[in-house]
């Protein structure tokens, strides 16, 4: 604006008459919609309150934070938080952690439910589908905290699973209390769980398939294998991308919970995550500063990832998220 | 018509079947051995190895170790209301918001919609939340597990597009018989929603009742633990003893195994009986999720 000098007499009307008309609109919406932004004001503070007060918060990451000095008023320390944390022992023990299950979850978990419903679409009767289907969800409505319980129950050195493994060599030992088989545990338990509800949103995209299709397929003589191949794999891609990418928002947003709720000291080893890490740090040995910078960190890092995997399958196939 | 893979096509179909049978035993397996074992002799099923295909003996000692546990009773009531006043809550304030940002001409909906879609990216931390909700003073209380969740922003989303479906035209005529923002929420809009808005009850009704994480960490006092913190305690942490207080302590030990599975019944089941009404309507969820989200 301030370039503008020639007709300067000119470009100041104007300014006046756009911040007028500006202060006019305003002024105007809020007298049309006064009340709607009355019953906006308990969304407005929920969300200040409990999301952007808590990023305000996370201030404390760069701070020596004590509950008497307040989040104001204790200490600043820049990086100190970070660099203990980028340089400790634990670093890359939960990094590995975060990633390896996040990664095995991913590989193994993913595919499950996509597997799941090309193997619905080719069941002809639809009493079968429609049972085994509802039998898939089941798992679903149970409770974190219940399935957590049976799979301690199970894989106890009495446990049913346990039990059965001893026939094919195992040891007997509780499998909970061994390292190497966390993973495998909270995998497996993982797919258990999800692979029915997650395989309903992609038996809803098999719906959109022009029937058609098949149909000339059948008449070039394609076999079931092939149809499924050519037909039925390509007419759910689009959902498989966007269902891809949103995982990878989460991907290290794994489902610390029942991490919480399986792991113990002697298999952290393994199983010890980032968020496990924050809310033991936290919550339990009070270093609020510390685990607060370890979440930062976890949450720029995930927001990188979904950036990144919106980048990609943006440029594999035409979907994205935005 | 040419088939030339006739007995392939076909032999693949059995193995289709068979590997969703083999599916379907996998899932419902664990639960019939939970129900079997709740049911069971204890003393018989500490000593049974492998496979149980009916209870080994039939007794109601474990469900009866169960209700004498004051915790369980005072769970369950935790979580009611947790679940009543906490959808109660989740339903008006996501509505609101649904109704405010699904009207047109309001100046400020777009920066509404882009600060609320921005906390679905990114967020504070654990370790912040729990200081704001400790500087708000809802530490020790049920309120602890309502306030700070009475959002879900996906949910938001979703219910703020089954809003702008609704005609126009509705509006527009109610507003000339002098109808204000509230009636046509009340009137119009909410009960021409009513497939998404009891999507919306079942969906945060499972959070509700599922949620344990941040109940354990805002409250401490034990009279005020949901259900779900009770079942952690005795599935996971193994108090069961206390429960079998006039038993013998290798009684004690046995009996502690068929309460655990006799309490994951008593948490299950009342879910399980309510499932096969309301499964079509998380279906449906899932559905307006994945084509609106």
């Amino acid at each position: 604006m301030a370039k503008t000098a020639s007709p300067a007499a000119a470009s100041a009307g104007v300014r006046t008459r756009r911040q007028g008309g500006f202060g006019l609109r305003f002024v105007r919406d809020f007298a049309l919609n006064k009340y709607l932004y009355l019953m906006m004001l308990p969304v407005v503070l929920y969300y200040a309150v409990f999301h952007y007060a808590p990023m305000y918060g996370a201030l404390i990451a760069f701070k020596d934070y004590t509950p008497i000095k307040g989040i104001i008023g204790s200490d600043w320390v820049g990086l100190a938080n970070f660099k203990d944390f980028f340089s400790s022992y634990y670093f890359w023990r939960i990094l590995k952690n975060t990633v390896l299950i996040s990664f095995y979850t991913l590989l193994f978990g993913f595919p499950a439910p996509i597997v799941l419903a090309l193997l619905l679409n080719e069941v002809r009767s639809r009493y079968f589908k429609s049972f085994a289907q509802t039998v898939s969800y089941i798992p679903h409505f149970i409770s974190l905290v219940v399935i957590c319980g049976m799979i301690v129950s199970f894989t106890n050195n009495d446990g049913v699973i346990n039990n059965l493994l001893t026939h094919f060599g195992y040891d007997g030992q509780a499998m909970l209390q061994k390292p190497g088989l966390f993973r495998p545990i909270y995998v497996l338990s993982e797919i258990w769980q999800k692979i029915g509800w997650e395989s309903i949103i992609y038996i809803a995209a098999l719906t959109g398939i022009d029937q058609e299709q098949y149909e000339a397929a059948r008449m070039d003589g394609a076999s079931r294998l092939k149809q499924m191949w050519y037909i039925t794999l390509p007419g759910i891609m689009p959902t498989i991308a966007i269902m891809f990418i949103l995982r990878m928002g989460n991907l290290l947003n794994i489902g610390f919970e029942k991490i919480i709720l399986l792991y113990n000291s002697v298999t952290y080893e393994t199983a010890d995550v980032i968020a496990s890490f924050v809310y033991r740090k936290g919550l339990l040995e009070f270093g609020w500063s510390y685990s607060s910078a370890v979440g930062l960190f976890n949450s720029v890092v995930n927001l990188l990832l979904l950036i990144a995997a919106n980048r990609l399958t943006r440029k594999l196939s035409s979907s994205s998220l935005w | 018509m040419r088939r030339e893979f006739g007995l392939f096509d076909t032999l693949l179909g059995w193995f289709i079947h068979a590997l969703l049978l083999v599916l379907v035993i996998v899932t419902l397996y664990p639960l019939f051995y939970v129900a079997f074992a709740s049911f069971s002799d204890a003393g018989r099923l500490v000593a049974h190895r492998g496979f149980l295909y009916a209870p080994l003996g039939f007794s109601l000692e474990a469900y009866a170790g169960v209700f004498k546990n004051p915790g369980i009773l005072t769970g369950y009531r935790n979580t009611l209301f947790i679940l009543v006043f906490g959808v109660a809550v989740n339903l008006i304030v996501t509505a609101l918001g649904a109704y405010v940002l699904s009207r047109k001409n309001v100046l400020w909906n777009n920066f509404f919609m882009i600060v609320i879609v921005l906390t679905m990216f990114f967020s504070g931390g654990l370790i912040p939340l729990y200081l704001i909700v400790k500087g708000v003073g809802l530490i020790d209380s049920l309120w602890s597990t309502i306030i700070p969740f009475a959002v879900n922003t996906f949910n938001l989303i979703i219910m703020r597009t089954a809003f702008q479906a609704v005609p126009d035209s509705l509006e527009e005529s109610a507003k000339i018989d002098g109808a204000n923002h509230w009636t046509i929420l009340m009137r119009i809009i909410v009960p021409l929603s009513m497939p998404v808005i009891a999507v919306m009850i079942l969906y945060y009704a499972v959070e509700k009742w599922n949620g344990w994480f941040y109940a354990a960490i805002f409250i401490k006092d034990h009279k005020l633990y949901p259900l779900q913190l009770i079942l952690r305690e005795i599935l996971i942490s193994n108090s069961t003893e206390s429960m079998a207080t006039d038993a013998s302590n290798a009684d004690r030990f046995q009996i502690g195994e068929t309460i655990k599975y006799a309490t994951i019944m008593v948490a299950t089941v009342p879910i399980l009986c309510v499932y096969p009404f309301v499964q079509k309507y998380f279906v449906k969820g899932v559905m307006v999720g994945a084509l609106k989200g």
